[in-house]
């Protein structure tokens, strides 16, 4: 409950939004962040970039990601205002801190290791294929 | 004695069984059926988060059509091919890939 915990949000601003009305927008997440507490890790401005399909009338979009450390509670207020902004063509609201710490947990996990599973499972294959043929075992 | 046979005969007729099989479909079928061993592309580059932002690691696994690659194609193993479903649907959510292309 008290974990800290860390989303990720991705909005698509209208192609027809000027630079004005991105940084407002942002502008506004980070007002917003500041009142209900919550910490702006990582902003990002991705660009104008081609979607894969029409959103509306529109083919291109402005890319926003925004990393915030916060509650459900901000969260739940951000996507509300991003839900009002009709300059918003769509957004995304992604919980990561989980997914990264599992990420973490098995990056660790692959250093720490160092026994050869791989060639204890091929060998008792071998073992069961040849069944008892004590020559060829003792080659090996 | 006769369990011996009985048993040894078995053996061989079930491991004989599958290689009669192969045997029996002739060179062509066996070199259609010879393939690479397929190795998940996410274990061997020791990727662990699938990030569904990175439209260029996810694309070979969304063909042409816009369906998610199967496993038994890509040969991408169980746990990670779950990751890079929800990476694709994330992605398709904010438009980097595409649902259906017709």
């Amino acid at each position: 409950m008290s974990t800290p915990r860390q989303y990720e949000l991705v909005y698509i601003v209208s192609p027809d939004a000027s630079e004005q009305d991105v940084t407002d927008l942002h502008a506004q997440v980070e007002a917003v962040i500041a009142r209900i507490g919550g910490e702006l890790v990582k902003s990002e401005n991705w660009g104008r970039r081609k979607m894969a399909y029409e959103i509306g009338p529109h083919k291109e979009g402005v890319y926003v990601l925004e990393l915030i450390n916060g509650t459900g509670e901000l969260m739940k207020e951000l996507e509300r205002r991003l839900r009002v902004s009709e300059k918003v063509l769509r957004y995304l609201v992604v919980r990561v801190d989980e997914e990264l710490r599992a990420a973490e947990r098995t990056r660790s996990r692959r250093k720490v290791r160092t026994g050869p599973p791989a060639g204890e499972g091929d060998r008792s294959g071998m073992m069961d294929s040849d069944g008892g043929d004590d020559r060829y075992d003792a080659e090996v | 004695m006769a369990d011996e046979q009985r048993r040894g005969g078995g053996g061989r007729g079930g491991r004989g069984g599958a290689r009669g099989a192969n045997a029996e479909k002739g060179p062509a079928q066996r070199r259609s059926l010879f393939r690479r061993r397929k190795v998940c592309k996410f274990c061997s580059e020791k990727i662990d988060y699938i990030d569904y932002k990175d439209v260029r690691m996810l694309m070979p696994f969304v063909p042409d059509r816009g369906k998610i690659l199967p496993r038994r194609i890509s040969g991408v193993c169980a746990p990670h091919q779950r990751a890079l479903q929800t990476a694709i649907k994330r992605a398709r959510q904010l438009a980097l890939v595409p649902y259906v292309v017709d």
